[in-house]
């Protein structure tokens, strides 16, 4: 195998981790999110108000920060060590170590914050009249986030969703700083050993992947547009 | 005592009082009009007995069953009981936009229907579900439109699912917040005109906050206005439009003037 194809299998391997850390925060900020969505639109004040904290400090301070500090500080203060997990895949020669996991929670609580705000965005933006028609209508008020605001919610919510997903597939090259093995480390390794253009090369698989979400995101804009609010 | 019973309700909003000792009975099948100006309380009058608002005091009773008191249920189960005792359609219509006519209706039926089951309760329904969606669509002359989506119908026709989805549930009282008033004066009267026909054909007991004045004249068994969340006049439409009383006729004055 040649130095080309060698390099590009590197880069693909340190991709599928991006990929994971992409795809798994999402699916664990998404519903995490909702979650604190609610939590800061709570009718009970204290749980309301900690979690305007909670979101304010994720959202204020910077990610590398809390990546640092969810990988370091439970194993300083507490001797807690992030779990690992073989796949067992042999193609895939990164394991999820224990720093991809402490990556994965870092990530997953951050953008969660991010999404809380932009459904409760999306949740407030939906007239009043749209709850209280259900609510007369005998429906309760789970049926009338379900079948009413919910998707109503996710057209208004897909255009900043697909600014902060863009932007997360970018942001999983933060994780480099704790020596996950993902594209960019890949890459770096690369850089170390003289050779400039697998960062480029790598700047290239960012690119095909975002235009690809671009895409999807744009599909998904369509086929709500019969929906006029 | 009356079908339908409003006694000492009185509510407010911090220190303003809205609804200032509201007393009224109507009888089944009969229309009562609400009418006065602006911010006289009309709103909140119609949002307290449909449970969107809490009452300071006061007891609503349908059928000798208390409605409505300043106890509210705690069970949000509870409060759809006496719920869907009332319809409301409002001012802004408020369809569903991601649903067309037909869903629209059908929505709330089939979500009201499960919840029956699952209490043990008799079906509203007399007929196949969808039978009795067409029905409704029919009563507002609007059964050729039934997989149209609202953005894609005119204010009026708006106004007339809202009213048909209303109904859906049966309700012993259908009230009306202004349903012609965010609407072009050329599409009120087919609205108008449906709403008679509920009283005419069907015999729907129903609460219309309005300012159709004629209107009010023609559908109402009863004429209620309102100034500064009291009663003012309460009687026929006859007695109400030949009230004696000053604040009654200065408000039918401007009232004629401004549709003039
Ligand atoms: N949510 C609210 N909070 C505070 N005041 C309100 C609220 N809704 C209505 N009001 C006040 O209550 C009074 C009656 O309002 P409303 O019932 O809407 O009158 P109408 O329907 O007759 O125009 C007005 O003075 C209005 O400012
Ligand atoms: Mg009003």
């Amino acid at each position: 195998m040649g130095q080309f194809g060698s390099v590009t299998l590197e880069l693909l391997n340190g991709l599928a981790s991006s990929f994971f850390l992409f795809i798994l925060t999402l699916l664990i900020s998404i519903p995490l999110g909702l979650l604190m969505c609610f939590c800061t639109m709570s009718k009970f004040k204290p749980l309301s108000w900690l979690f305007q904290g909670i979101v304010l400090v994720l959202r204020g301070t910077p990610l590398m920060l809390q990546i640092f500090v969810i990988f370091y500080v439970p194993g300083l203060l507490f001797g807690f060590q992030w779990p690992t997990m073989n796949t067992g895949w042999s193609w895939f020669d990164a394991t999820f170590s224990t720093r991809f996991i402490a990556a994965l929670v870092a990530f997953g609580i951050n953008y969660a914050a991010y999404f809380s705000e932009i459904f409760r965005g999306g949740i407030q933006s939906i007239p009043k009249g749209q709850f209280e028609a259900g609510a007369v209508l005998g429906m309760s008020r789970r049926e009338i986030f379900r079948k009413v605001i919910l998707l109503q919610m996710i057209k208004r919510i897909v255009p900043p969703m697909g600014n902060e997903i863009i932007t997360l597939v970018k942001d999983t090259s933060l994780a480099n700083v704790i020596a996950v093995t993902e594209l960019m480390f890949r890459a770096q390794q690369q850089l170390n050993k003289g050779l400039i253009w697998p960062i480029f090369y790598a700047g290239l698989f960012y690119f095909l992947f975002n235009a690809l979400i671009t895409y999807l995101l744009k599909i998904a804009e369509r086929k709500l547009e019969y929906i006029k609010i | 005592m009356g079908y339908f019973v409003v006694r000492n309700l009185y509510k407010s909003y911090g220190k303003n009082l809205v609804l200032d000792d509201i007393n009224f009975s109507i009888e089944k099948g009969q229309v009562l009009s609400i009418i006065g100006r602006s911010g006289c309380g009309k709103t909140t009058l119609l949002r307290s007995l449909n449970y969107l608002e809490s009452i300071d005091s006061g007891e609503v009773y349908l059928e000798d069953e208390l409605l409505l008191s300043n106890e509210f249920p705690k069970k949000e189960n509870d409060i759809i009981k006496k719920r869907i005792h009332y319809g409301l359609v409002f001012q802004s219509f408020n369809l569903f936009p991601q649903y067309n006519v037909y869903q629209n209706i059908e929505l709330p039926l089939k979500l009201m229907e499960e919840k029956r089951k699952k209490d043990n309760l008799p079906s509203l329904l007399n007929k196949r579900i969808e039978e009795e969606i067409l029905e409704l669509l029919d009563k507002v002359g609007l059964k050729n439109k039934m997989d149209i989506y609202p953005s894609q119908l005119s204010g009026g026709q708006c106004q007339r699912v809202a009213i048909a989805r209303a109904m859906a549930l049966k309700p012993d009282i259908l009230c009306f917040d202004e349903p012609t008033s965010a609407l072009d004066p050329e599409l009120t009267g087919e609205v108008l005109k449906v709403i008679l026909e509920l009283k005419v054909k069907y015999h729907l007991t129903m609460i219309i906050v309005t300012h159709e004045m004629a209107f009010a004249k023609t559908i109402s068994d009863k004429v209620m206005f309102m100034d500064g969340g009291k009663i003012v006049d309460y009687g026929s439409p006859d007695d109400v439009f030949n009230s004696q009383n000053e604040k009654t006729k200065n408000f039918l004055k401007s009232s004629i003037t401004l549709n003039q």
